[in-house]
């Protein structure tokens, strides 16, 4: 288990890279759309599979809502 | 009439450009952009409900629409940067509508934050388009930083106050090296076509589509306020005048 936070939320969660984090979520990692930063830093897409998770790290994953 | 406007040396065929929030449902939205005949419209990026996933809304525009992400409600350089680098990964395009709040009752933009993330992102290859006050000297800043556009206020976001300084509005138009959207204010049809009539190459719209009593017809209101404001510009207004000028022939009066 590792501590992070996602979204702004502290949370404990036993997956070792980007991709499992997302799958673990329920969020297909194949979606379009997405976007995720750690640690303040963009976080391509290529490289979700592969990619370590670290204690503490700092997860935003978003994508596009309506704005204007 | 052909007359298709040009940011960064992409062309656009309409100067109406539309915000897809706060519509009743995504019908009417759908409906409303149909109806604008825009082909930019501007999406936010937020957090992603860890819930599960739903239909995005980029999914529902069906790749109609060229988009133009924004930074809204960003109040530092450093959010507004990486909500800006999210938006190039999320949605392939490195153009963003930058916007840096610096009071969350007015939603004034920090123009000292404003130029200074424009200027960051441009240098890593970012079309800027600032959201920015109606202050010629703002702009300017913006335009030298290497912004493909600015886009001053009408009045405050959301307030349908229309252009509450005209003048300046004209001043920024008069003197700006790159486009200038009229973003923010607009209430009505008349306040789109006036932002035309004082020289802007472009309006941004979202409110006064979205929570018009009847969004579709505003929608094509917009858009007939813009092109007619456009066509008046190319026109040319006649001087004002302190005193009357007749305009029926004074020659042949009956009477005299």
């Amino acid at each position: 288990m590792i501590r992070l936070r996602i979204n702004g939320v502290e949370d404990e969660v036993a997956v070792a890279t980007v991709a499992e984090l997302l799958a673990a979520r329920g969020i297909d990692p194949n979606a379009r759309f997405l976007a995720i930063a750690i640690n303040g830093a963009v976080l391509r897409r290529r490289e979700w599979l592969a990619h370590r998770l670290s204690p503490g790290d700092d997860v935003e994953i978003v994508r596009p809502f309506s704005g204007g | 009439m052909t007359d298709p406007l040009t940011i960064a040396g992409t062309t656009l065929s309409s100067r109406l450009f539309v915000g897809t929030a706060g519509y009743p449902n995504q019908q009417v939205l759908l409906d409303c952009l149909e109806t604008s005949g825009a082909e930019l419209v501007t999406v936010s990026i937020r957090r992603i409900s860890l819930e599960g996933y739903a239909e995005s809304l980029v999914d529902l525009l069906g790749g109609r629409y060229r988009l133009l992400p924004n930074t809204a409600g960003c109040v530092t350089a450093r959010d507004a940067i990486l909500t800006a680098e999210l938006a190039r990964e999320a949605l392939d395009t490195n153009w963003v509508k930058l916007e840096l709040i610096g009071d969350r009752e007015t939603l004034y933009p920090d123009v000292e934050q404003l130029v200074h993330a424009a200027d960051e992102l441009v240098r890593s290859g970012f079309i800027v388009l600032p959201y920015c006050n109606e202050d010629p000297v703002a702009c300017q800043k913006l335009a030298d930083v290497g912004c493909a556009a600015v886009m001053p206020l009408g009045s405050l976001i959301g307030s349908g106050g229309g252009i509450a300084n005209p003048a300046a509005i004209e001043l920024i138009c008069s003197r700006s090296p790159v486009p200038v959207v009229l973003d923010a204010g607009i209430g009505t049809a008349s306040d789109a076509a006036l932002a035309m009539e004082l020289g802007c190459d472009a309006v941004l719209v979202n409110t006064a589509i979205a929570k018009s009593h009847d969004p579709r017809r505003m929608a094509a209101a917009m858009r007939a306020g813009v092109e007619a404001g456009r066509l008046a510009r190319l026109a040319g207004r006649i001087p004002r005048r302190h005193f009357a000028e007749p305009s029926s022939p004074q020659l042949g009066l009956i009477g005299t």
